[in-house]
């Protein structure tokens, strides 16, 4: 037998590949998971309580009790992902002993550590973590996330800060791309990220792990705009099972999602919808009780 | 005339066979609508989530030009592509075309700890989230084997693997090249 090798980079980032394309949804039981998987979602994020109801009911959001990670595995057989701490190894050491198959280094939970982001070379599972900016994004794949998402603003189903961060993500993209080589050390040093993934997306000319998008998709439109700005798969928190009804609102963005670049497909899905939830204003919101800025 | 290799373009790692299929002098085609399937030579079942695959080709009315082309023109399938592919799916059971005689597993190996990378016949590949093949007719050509199950196997026109070819940079895989020879 030849040589086999587990927990690689390469395994961790070819996961990610697989969901391109797909809706990856939140649900905090296991009914809502199956509603998920029968809508089409490509991968669940079982988690305690979604982002909306977090920012409602305030307190210090952790990692799911296990019991209900287990139930969710048992109850599908798509990809369960769970979220721990930012900088909370101890959470994610317990998230790789239940056999999750990505975990979410999350700003949507309370931050642990307010200075460093988990190692996550450590793990055999692979991660993927929150970014508002190219910086961010290099800086977690320096600590070996295999998938980045572009934050928003969670909980709010105001998508304006997912725009926001994919712009500003794809603006620092294309400076690199047109910058000289010589340039790039004084660049890497302005977005306080590391010289060799810098180089990387010089030569590959994107970020070099896929990078999805999430935090205020609240329409299959949202959806579709997230997709267009250069999102490869949407994470959907509290936009599905805080909307009317939830089988029929994950089912239109799914569909949304596979034909983002045809707007006959993405009208046809956004017809006869229930009301999506009521949206949060970016700026009623409590400079403290912002999500997005969580992470350094 | 240059051929057209299809890959079927719902969801899943596509863009990632292009330089396979470009290395062979061969065209890519994204296959998302019905009409797509006219003008490709062989098809691409890629890797993904095949539950989803399928939830959109029912919701995009697609079954029944797929299953009409499907029977026309050589076909890989990779991982959910594969198990699209097979006759039978366990774990959980689920729809498939029947396009060659074998029963698949889904999630064969277990979770995303039990991905792993081996060599198939020389060239590197990745097992993620895999499939097993738990049975094979006897009219299935073993074209490859790993811990103890066939992993690529082949009946007419149609070849399927378990694992992904695709992710390796050295293009074309064994995999692509067998494809093309069929058209």
């Amino acid at each position: 037998m030849t040589k086999e090798n587990f927990g690689t980079y390469k395994l961790k980032t070819g996961l990610a590949e697989m969901l391109k394309g797909g809706v990856i949804m939140d649900v905090v039981t296991a009914e809502q998971a199956k509603i998920a998987q029968e809508a089409g979602a490509i991968a669940v994020m079982a988690l305690e309580r979604v982002p909306s109801d977090i920012r409602k009911e305030g307190g210090v959001a952790r990692m799911s009790p296990p019991e209900l990670i287990e139930e969710v595995k048992g109850a599908v057989s798509i990809p369960v992902m769970a979220k721990c701490r930012i900088g909370h190894f101890a959470e994610a050491q317990i998230l790789e002993e239940l056999g999750v198959d990505y975990i979410d280094e999350s700003e949507v939970l309370t931050p642990a550590d307010d200075e460093y982001h988990i190692n996550k070379h450590d793990f055999k599972t692979p991660f993927v973590c929150g970014a508002t900016n190219l910086g961010e994004a290099l800086r977690r794949i320096g600590e070996g996330a295999a998938m980045i998402r572009t934050k928003g603003e969670p909980g709010t189903g105001n998508i304006v800060e997912a725009v926001r961060h994919l712009r500003t993500v794809n603006a620092g993209i294309r400076e690199i791309v047109n910058a000289p080589y010589d340039e790039l050390m004084t660049i890497a040093k302005n977005h306080g990220a590391p010289y060799d993934v810098i180089r990387r997306v010089k030569e590959e000319g994107r970020l070099p792990v896929p990078n999805f998008s999430a935090g205020g998709i609240a329409t299959p439109a949202d959806a579709v705009l997230a997709m267009q700005l250069g999102a490869e798969a949407v994470f959907v928190g509290s936009g599905i099972f805080k909307s009317e009804n939830p089988l029929k609102f994950a089912k239109a963005i799914v569909e949304a999602v596979a034909r983002f670049d045809d707007p006959k497909a993405v009208l046809e899905a956004s017809r006869g919808l229930p009301a999506a939830m009521t949206g949060l204003e970016i700026s009623k919101i409590p400079q403290e009780e912002l999500m997005a800025p969580r992470g350094w | 005339m240059t051929k057209v290799i299809g890959i079927l373009a719902l969801q899943g790692a596509i863009e990632v066979h292009k330089k396979h299929i470009e290395a062979l002098g061969a065209k890519a085609l994204y296959v998302k609508r019905e009409e797509d399937l006219d003008s490709i030579d062989a098809l691409i079942l890629p890797g993904g989530e095949s539950s989803t695959m399928l939830k959109l080709i029912n919701v995009f009315d697609m079954t029944d030009a797929i299953v009409k082309r499907l029977k026309e023109i050589p076909l890989l399938g990779i991982c959910a592509g594969c198990i699209l592919l097979a006759r039978e799916v366990k774990q959980p059971e689920q729809f498939s075309f029947n396009m060659i005689d074998i029963e698949v597993t889904r999630n064969g190996y277990g979770t995303q700890q039990d991905s792993h990378e081996a060599q198939i016949n020389g060239y590197d590949v990745t097992f993620i989230r895999a499939p097993i093949i738990s049975k094979i007719g006897e009219n299935v050509e073993i074209l490859a084997s790993h811990r103890d199950h066939p992993v690529w196997v082949k009946q007419g026109n149609v070849t399927v693997a378990t694992f992904h070819p695709e992710l390796n940079t050295q293009a074309p895989s064994p995999m692509h090249t067998q494809l093309f020879n069929l058209i």
